[in-house]
């Protein structure tokens, strides 16, 4: 067997927009296999009898059957098998962390070169949202249920959840706070990682599998879980995202040109203030900006900020490159792109000049014991030179969210110690017919994982309404 | 584009009254059920006005949940206000969505002295009228920098206070010249065990607390910081109180005056001035004509919302560059 993965070819490598071409644009940076590339790619798969790749997907994708689907050409199979486990696979092809996951599993990953799952989704995906309509694949539906459920929020655990719902059967209404559906696919990622047309046809399909979408609706404003259960729904799913971003609580932060990741994010994405004034909403887009944190949401912003004319662009992170949580392809487009990465520095002060921000005051820091995450804690050094100013005249804190205090004014579900709601494995919570997934319930964590929790809960909601 | 439109909402955020109160004060009454069917005194709403338009809060200045309309008072100001200013009854807005923010709630069962300045004044009636239906004895005090921008003053004079209305102008054009400080000042020695509601310009409040807060009278303050998405996520409408920030949005608007931090507030008002004047600018030079042709949400209202973006213009101004 050993001999076997020695000879298989390398990786195909991902066509992407040149670094220098790309910071001048919001177009997508990974530009997709083509069709051959794709064919090659499959056939490196091993297919394995017992595949573990299918062990580390979260929605449990048939991944050795549909990659010997495309390997057969036969693409509206590799297709409908695709489909019939995630309802967002466009998406997923493109914002999965799969070297954490299915590419982590994978047996190849031992030699260090696992199958690009992703990658093939992703071709799949977008194979198919490319043909007319009437012979894109239509997932079969279960009968017709006449019972409707509510599902709150419209970012991936909700519309895994939807998906999952219209496959049983469900009637699903899907009610949202803002203007656009997406949750943070639409407010959070952006275009270079996931153009929104791409979201637009997922939601697209949804709205033809009897999901209706409304907007402005803000759940436990202007209804609660307890009128939706009293009304006509049989059931409400929570998919209410991770709630209000955190800041770093250090003087300055108040000053214009301190931005929340969510709220750079939200104005560009969202707001499309990169076409201001031809779009009304306004940003400030510096010269010199420093993002602070090390996820994937700091990656976001920061190359944001250099596709907005920042000249320069810092990361600022308390701990070292090999911590932090961001994907390790990110963390490369980022550094592809001429973004800066600062290691081992905490903030201590916004410097402040007529209000606005004219440097970021910081403390060098060191690693010490490992914390209750398992990661080495970063401790401050003393010593002559352990503060020092980095320049910058925008600062964006990506450090991670809390939980949103309208949680309570949805329903009186049990909460944990830190405020997001508590359910069972399958997304029951403590309400009888509320059901809740995704960041609401497992604090700030990814696109996919949400999805699962909205599958999950759609399958106990099936399943309760049955007995 | 097509995520993001109101295909199936049932709302059509139709204008159904416009009042020009002063040359640059508006009052609007929008169509809008499900808004109207909870809103409360001193909370507010998320206004969109147009398919590009930014999502700008207002406070409620009245509603009826019977007959599903909000109604609001605005100074034209910028881009957002001018538009809003230039649509007419029977046309509509994109997107409204609220009730946000948490009622205004007035501790004790002693006096309650509402001051509001400018445009706040419209905000300060119905808090009037709540603590008034509520059996407190209301004062109120109206402020304005000259007499033509004096709103509502029919209504407060409808309502049932302790005292008439007091007025002030800073030219002496209506009422008595001078600032709302005064009469308050002269409140606040007179009532026992009083309480006071600020709402208006950020120096305005700041003022009017101070004097308030000196007689020993607790001030309670309307806060108006920017916003983006209204419900917490982003974190533009955060405030210092005490030292501590806090999200407007979720939290607020409602604040005790005492904590506030004043020229923060004020400063983080101003962070757009230079964009926003840009925008304005180029709205009163002609861009105004053409957004009223390019965009129809005000013909087919939110039904089509920003479906109405024809996609060619959509792809120019939007991702596809």
């Amino acid at each position: 067997m050993v001999r076997k993965f020695i000879e298989r070819p390398d990786r195909v490598p991902m066509p992407q927009q040149d670094p220098q071409q790309r910071i001048h644009n919001f177009d997508e940076v990974a530009l997709g296999y083509s069709h051959d590339e794709a064919r090659r790619e499959a056939s490196r798969c091993l297919q394995c009898p017992r595949p573990t790749c299918e062990n580390g997907c979260p929605v449990g994708v048939h991944i050795k059957a549909f990659i010997a689907a495309l390997n057969a050409d036969d693409l509206p199979r590799a297709v409908a098998l695709l489909k019939e486990r995630n309802a967002l696979p466009a998406v997923c092809g493109r914002v999965c962390p799969q070297e954490s996951q299915c590419e982590k599993t994978c047996i190849l990953a031992r030699k260090g070169q696992p199958v690009a799952i992703g990658r093939l989704e992703r071709y799949l995906a977008d194979w198919d949202r490319a043909l007319p309509p009437e012979q894109r694949n239509a997932t079969a539906h279960a009968p017709k249920k006449q019972c409707c459920v509510a599902v709150v929020g419209s970012g991936p655990a909700s519309l895994a959840c939807a998906g999952e719902l219209s496959l049983r059967g469900f009637k699903v209404e899907v009610f949202e706070a803002l203007h656009t559906a997406g949750g943070v696919l639409a407010y959070g990622i952006p275009q270079f990682r996931l153009p929104k047309d791409i979201l637009a046809d997922e939601i697209d399909s949804l709205r033809h599998a009897r999901v209706r979408f409304r907007f402005d609706e803000l759940v436990g404003r202007t209804t609660t879980a307890a009128e939706m259960l009293a009304g006509h729904y049989c059931a409400v799913f929570l998919g209410l995202g991770a709630g209000l971003p955190r800041f770093m609580d250090i003087p300055g932060e108040a000053a214009a040109g301190v931005y929340s990741a969510n709220e750079y994010l939200t104005r560009v994405n969202l707001m499309h203030a990169a076409d201001f004034p031809e779009w009304d909403t306004p940003i400030y887009t510096g010269n010199h900006v420093c993002v602070v944190g090390g996820g994937n949401v700091a990656m976001d912003a920061a190359r944001t900020a250099r596709r907005l004319g920042a000249t320069r662009v810092t990361v600022a992170y308390r701990r070292t490159r090999a911590q932090m949580p961001a994907r390790a392809e990110e963390v490369e487009h980022a550094r592809d792109e001429g973004i800066e990465l600062v290691e081992l520095v905490a903030p201590i002060r916004v410097c402040v000049t007529d209000g606005r921000v004219s440097g970021m005051r910081v403390q060098r820091m060191e690693l010490g014991e490992p914390d209750a995450s398992g990661r080495r804690r970063p401790v401050p050094v003393s010593g002559e030179d352990a503060e020092y100013e980095i320049d910058c005249d925008t600062v964006i804190t990506a450090i991670g969210t809390r939980p949103n205090p309208h949680i309570s004014e949805i329903a009186p579900v049990e909460r944990d110690e830190r405020g997001y709601i508590s359910t069972d494995a399958d997304g029951r919570t403590s309400v009888a017919g509320v059901y809740a997934g995704g960041d609401a319930v497992t604090g700030a964590a990814t696109v996919i994982l949400a999805m699962g929790a909205g599958k999950r809960a759609a399958a106990a909601i099936d399943h309760d309404m049955r007995t | 584009m097509n995520n993001s439109n109101n295909n199936n909402n049932p709302n059509r955020y139709t204008i159904l009254e416009k009042t020009r109160l002063s040359p640059s004060v508006v009052r609007m009454r929008v169509y809008a059920p499900r808004v109207a069917a909870k809103a409360a005194a001193g909370q507010f709403f998320l206004l969109r006005a147009h398919a590009r338009g930014e999502r700008v809060p207002f406070t409620f200045s009245d509603w009826s949940a019977d007959a599903g309309w909000i109604q609001f008072v605005f100074l034209v100001v910028g881009k957002t206000t001018a538009y809003l200013a230039d649509l007419e009854v029977g046309q509509a807005v994109c997107n409204v969505a609220g009730p946000l923010g948490r009622p205004t709630r007035i501790a004790g069962t002693g006096p309650v002295i509402v001051v509001g300045g400018g445009v706040g004044v419209a905000v300060a009636y119905p808090v009037a009228r709540m603590l008034a239906a509520a059996g407190r004895a209301v004062y109120v005090i109206s402020g304005a920098r000259t007499a033509e921008l004096l709103i509502l003053q029919d209504e407060l004079a409808a309502l049932d206070l302790a005292a008439a209305p007091f007025v002030t102008t800073d030219d002496g054009s209506a009422g008595d010249r001078g600032l709302v400080t005064a009469p308050l000042a002269q409140l606040c020695a007179q009532l026992s065990d009083a309480r006071a509601f600020v709402v208006g310009p950020a120096v305005m409040m700041r003022f009017a607390a101070q004097t308030a807060l000196d007689a020993g009278v607790p001030v309670t303050a309307s806060l108006n910081p920017l916003m983006v998405d209204g419900t917490g996520m982003c974190g533009a409408c955060r405030v210092s109180i005490d030292g501590a920030t806090h999200f407007a949005c979720v939290e607020g608007p409602d604040f005790n005056a005492a904590r506030v931090d004043w020229d923060e507030l004020a400063q983080r008002q101003r962070t757009y001035a230079a964009a926003e004047q840009l925008a304005y600018q180029g709205y009163r030079a002609g861009d105004a004509q053409r957004m009223h042709d390019d965009c129809s949400c005000w013909e087919r209202g939110p039904g089509a919302g920003t479906d109405a973006v024809p996609d060619a213009v959509a792809r120019t101004a939007g991702g596809e560059r």
